[in-house]
């Protein structure tokens, strides 16, 4: 199983559909509040070089917004 | 060739899908993402059967119900041109091209664009369409928040909880929108507002470090980390040069969702249709696929 990280906003509707997606397809990931967690979202930005959310970062791989075909290209699901 | 192309995947398009699929219709659906603008709406509180529910959750349902038909559903795909030629649509997208006898446009709406200097290249790097969605990573920074509407006083509203100072700036005399959200705004003390003012650039290195703005006829430059833009909505409507629209770039319809091109109809917030609600998007997708069968029908396809 591929290491999955999802940075993301309680309040933000893309980032609890990535996250439903992540979990109906049996996706285990490590979950980063960014509106709470300073360090995780400089980290985002860093890794994405944008500020918008969701980011799903699958072992280096970065994916801006909920793009369900891309996440599934990359976990070979 | 299919008999019938579905052009976006909110309320319109889905219910439109729900129809055709159940006239036994060859179909596909192209869609950007799927829910649209619904999946952002927060309380849904009038779409019948539902006394409460969020958009969210509704747009969950609608998706539900089209997957139960096993429609093929081309996600993340962008349309950028459609083109009627005799008999056949042909529909080309950002990653290939396609034909149909029929196509119903029911893609929607977008945020309004400011089409300032800096407004593409810091798109996600600090300026933002959506309050909702990144409003909380700018906890404590100044921000600014562009229009004087109820889309930007409800921004105003979430973000002068979190943010630094809020700029509000407003190109008109006054503030529109609910007198309630005025009201609770002109009091917050970390809210400044500056009417009469017009945005002239995004300014920033990396990411967004301020707003040039003009205002009583002199230019000015705020040090913001965040510009929200909420100056309204415009239609999706730009990829159907042939189609008639109205001034606000709205297609136009006729009863049975029909455009001024044979075979091509639309639906939902693209249109022309009075009221832009979910309910009536939804109504009006369904018409549209319904018109779709029957022109299909009086063709002989």
């Amino acid at each position: 199983m591929k290491n999955v990280k999802v940075y993301s906003t309680p309040t933000c509707p893309w980032c609890i559909r990535t996250k439903q997606f992540l979990k109906e397809s049996n996706v285990t990931f490590e979950e980063f509040d960014v509106s709470t967690n300073q360090v995780a979202a400089e980290e985002m930005i860093k890794k994405s070089g944008q500020m918008g959310v969701p980011v799903v970062d699958i072992e280096g791989v970065i994916i801006v917004g909920f793009d369900r075909g891309k996440i599934k290209e990359t976990l070979g699901i | 060739m299919t008999d019938l192309i579905i052009i976006g995947a909110g309320p319109a398009g889905i219910t439109a899908g729900v129809y055709a699929a159940r006239k036994k219709l060859d179909l596909l659906v192209i869609s950007k993402d799927i829910g649209g603008q619904a999946a952002l709406s927060g309380d849904v509180e009038n779409y019948t059967g539902y006394q409460f529910i969020t958009g969210l959750e509704l747009a969950a349902k609608f998706e539900e119900h089209m997957r139960k038909y096993g429609i093929q559903v081309r996600e993340s795909e962008v349309v950028i041109e459609i083109k009627k030629s005799k008999e056949t649509v042909s529909v080309t997208t950002d990653k290939g091209e396609y034909g149909a006898r029929t196509v119903i446009i029911a893609s929607g709406k977008k945020a309004r664009e400011l089409n300032v200097p800096g407004e593409k290249e810091y798109k996600n790097r600090g300026l933002t369409y959506c309050a909702t969605c990144d409003g909380p990573l700018f906890a404590s920074k100044d921000i600014a928040v562009i229009g004087g509407g109820n889309s930007a006083l409800d921004a105003v509203m979430q973000l002068m909880r979190i943010a630094g100072k809020v700029y509000l700036i407003n190109d008109t005399a006054s503030l529109r929108g609910d007198a309630v959200m005025r009201e609770k705004i002109e009091e917050a003390k970390n809210v400044v507002i500056l009417n009469n003012s017009r945005v002239k650039a995004i300014l920033g290195e990396k990411m967004v470090n301020g707003i040039m703005i003009k205002r009583e006829g002199r230019d000015e430059t705020l040090a913001v980390k965040g510009v929200f833009v909420e100056i309204g909505l415009e239609p999706n409507s730009g990829f159907a040069p042939q189609i008639e629209k109205n001034s606000l770039g709205e297609i136009k319809i006729n009863c049975r969702n029909e455009t001024n091109i044979a075979g091509i109809f639309a639906a939902g917030d693209v249109t022309d249709v009075p009221e832009k609600q979910i309910i009536i998007a939804a109504g009006e997708g369904s018409k549209a696929a319904l018109s779709a069968f029957r022109y299909l029908a009086e063709h002989k396809f």
